[in-house]
């Protein structure tokens, strides 16, 4: 079975998480601990919160370089989820000026009032459109709803990087990927069938 | 969204806050309505705070982990400790009334440390018999004398993400949804305003969408008491030209 480490930094909304994993087919290990991480198949970060706040809970525990050996390192499949895709980013603006992980270059910004489209956070179902094929949309049609619920976003610096937008203040990336690092600014776990098909999808890598 | 009231030992539905009827148990609307995919469940424990009770956390998580939608709670939420623990136990956005009129600040806080998304305001107003709105807490049972769409405008100055509009009068009685308050309330804010107490037929939900300016529309006994499901009002809003998920 698959043993799914999901990082555990404070950050809150790990229970649906780890009930989504387990409806998949996996072995949710909800942990902060090392050797738990390092003992994973595969590794997912999930978040609410802001950035800064996700960050420096991050590397309060010591939880970045632990992170960056197991998925940089020996690449296990990762997935982050809302602000664990965001925090992938070189750096963040919420809370202030922050530098992210950095595995996948770019910057997490606020979204941007523009026309019909002025509720801010992006609270809801929306389509995602897939623009680059990938294993985590295998088996999935294209525009399918996911529920979202975020005030920033992440923009990409390398094209390659994106594997799906959305419609919202003239579009975002709801989805990046590079090897096996993973994000999704919406939420699988709270996306009933779609979102437990990109789970399954995830698990199987 | 449905949304699902806890009262005593199980689920009720009322008639403007009151004549509650009992329509089940909690888990099993949360494993139907699951299965049937509707968008967001709201759950409310409509007695906490009269009761002075604090949130029963440990029926939440039960709930939560059989949730795989978004799931709002709400009932006897009092301070930044009880958002964290119902957010730890799997609960997406907390739904805070009495204390948005008590304590504003709290909003403030719990917006600061969890972030705006996670913060619903439920705001209950009834229709005074000169046509102003007035603000009612404790399950509609305080009277507060604060006008709704002032209210609105604090709560979203202070951090609030949403709010979930319920008009008393309207409540449980199937007559449409008050257009008005709503329209008065989403123009006066930019944070989206779901629209609540009402529905008796899909009709009313498209028009508080159109005419009153809600972001989204929440219902209760139209799905306890009829025929009339969450997946046929969303093919009827889509018909409608709505952008509704399917």
């Amino acid at each position: 079975m698959k043993t799914v480490a999901i990082v555990d930094y404070g950050m809150c909304n790990l229970d649906s998480v780890r009930r989504a994993v387990e409806e998949c087919g996996g072995n949710p290990v909800v942990t902060d601990l090392t050797e738990e991480i390092e003992a994973a198949t595969h590794i997912i970060l999930p978040g609410v919160g802001s950035f800064r706040d996700g960050m420096w809970n991050l590397k309060q525990r010591s939880l970045d370089s632990v992170l960056r050996e197991q998925v940089v390192g020996r690449q296990i499949p990762f997935l982050g989820i809302c602000l664990g895709m965001q925090m992938l980013a070189t750096k963040g603006w919420e809370g202030g000026e922050t530098d992210g992980l950095g595995w996948i270059d770019g910057e997490v910004r606020k979204l941007e009032p523009r026309g019909e489209d002025r509720r801010i956070p992006h609270i809801g179902w929306n389509e995602v459109a897939i623009t680059k094929d990938s294993p985590l949309f295998g088996g999935m049609n294209n525009g399918t709803d996911f529920y979202f619920v975020h005030s920033y976003h992440f923009q990409c610096q390398r094209e390659q990087d994106v594997l799906a937008r959305s419609s919202y203040c003239g579009g975002f990336v709801s989805a990046i990927g590079r090897g096996y690092v993973f994000g999704v600014q919406f939420h699988p776990e709270k996306s009933q069938r779609a979102g437990f098909q990109v789970l399954r999808n995830f698990l199987s890598l | 969204m449905p949304t699902v009231l806890f009262k005593d030992v199980g689920l009720v539905k009322g008639i403007a806050f009151d004549s509650w009827r009992r329509v089940g148990s909690a888990m099993q609307a949360v494993k139907v309505y699951n299965m049937r995919e509707v968008d967001e469940l709201v759950y409310l424990d409509i007695t906490a705070t009269s009761d002075r009770r604090p949130p029963d956390f440990e029926s939440v998580d039960d709930l939560a982990d059989e949730c795989f939608m978004p799931l709002t709670v709400g009932g006897g939420i009092r301070t930044v400790e009880d958002v964290r623990r119902l957010l730890q136990v799997g609960a997406d956005k907390v739904a805070i009334n009495t204390m948005a009129v008590e304590k504003p600040k709290v909003i403030g806080h719990i917006a600061e440390r969890f972030g705006s998304q996670c913060v619903v305001v439920s705001i209950d107003a009834r229709r005074r018999a000169d046509g102003t709105h007035e603000v009612y807490t404790h399950a509609g049972t305080v009277a507060t004398g604060r006008n709704p769409v002032s209210l609105a405008r604090e709560v979203e100055a202070l951090g609030a993400g949403e709010i979930l509009l319920t008009s008393i009068d309207r409540d449980g009685t199937m007559m449409g949804y008050d257009i008005e308050l709503t329209r008065m309330v989403s123009s006066a804010v930019s944070i989206p305003v779901v629209a609540s107490g009402g529905a008796g037929r899909y009709q009313d939900m498209a028009e508080v969408l159109r005419e009153g300016k809600a972001s989204a529309v929440a219902a209760a006994s139209i799905f306890h008491f009829t025929e009339q499901t969450p997946l046929e009002a969303k093919r009827f809003l889509r018909e409608q030209g709505f952008a509704v998920r399917l």
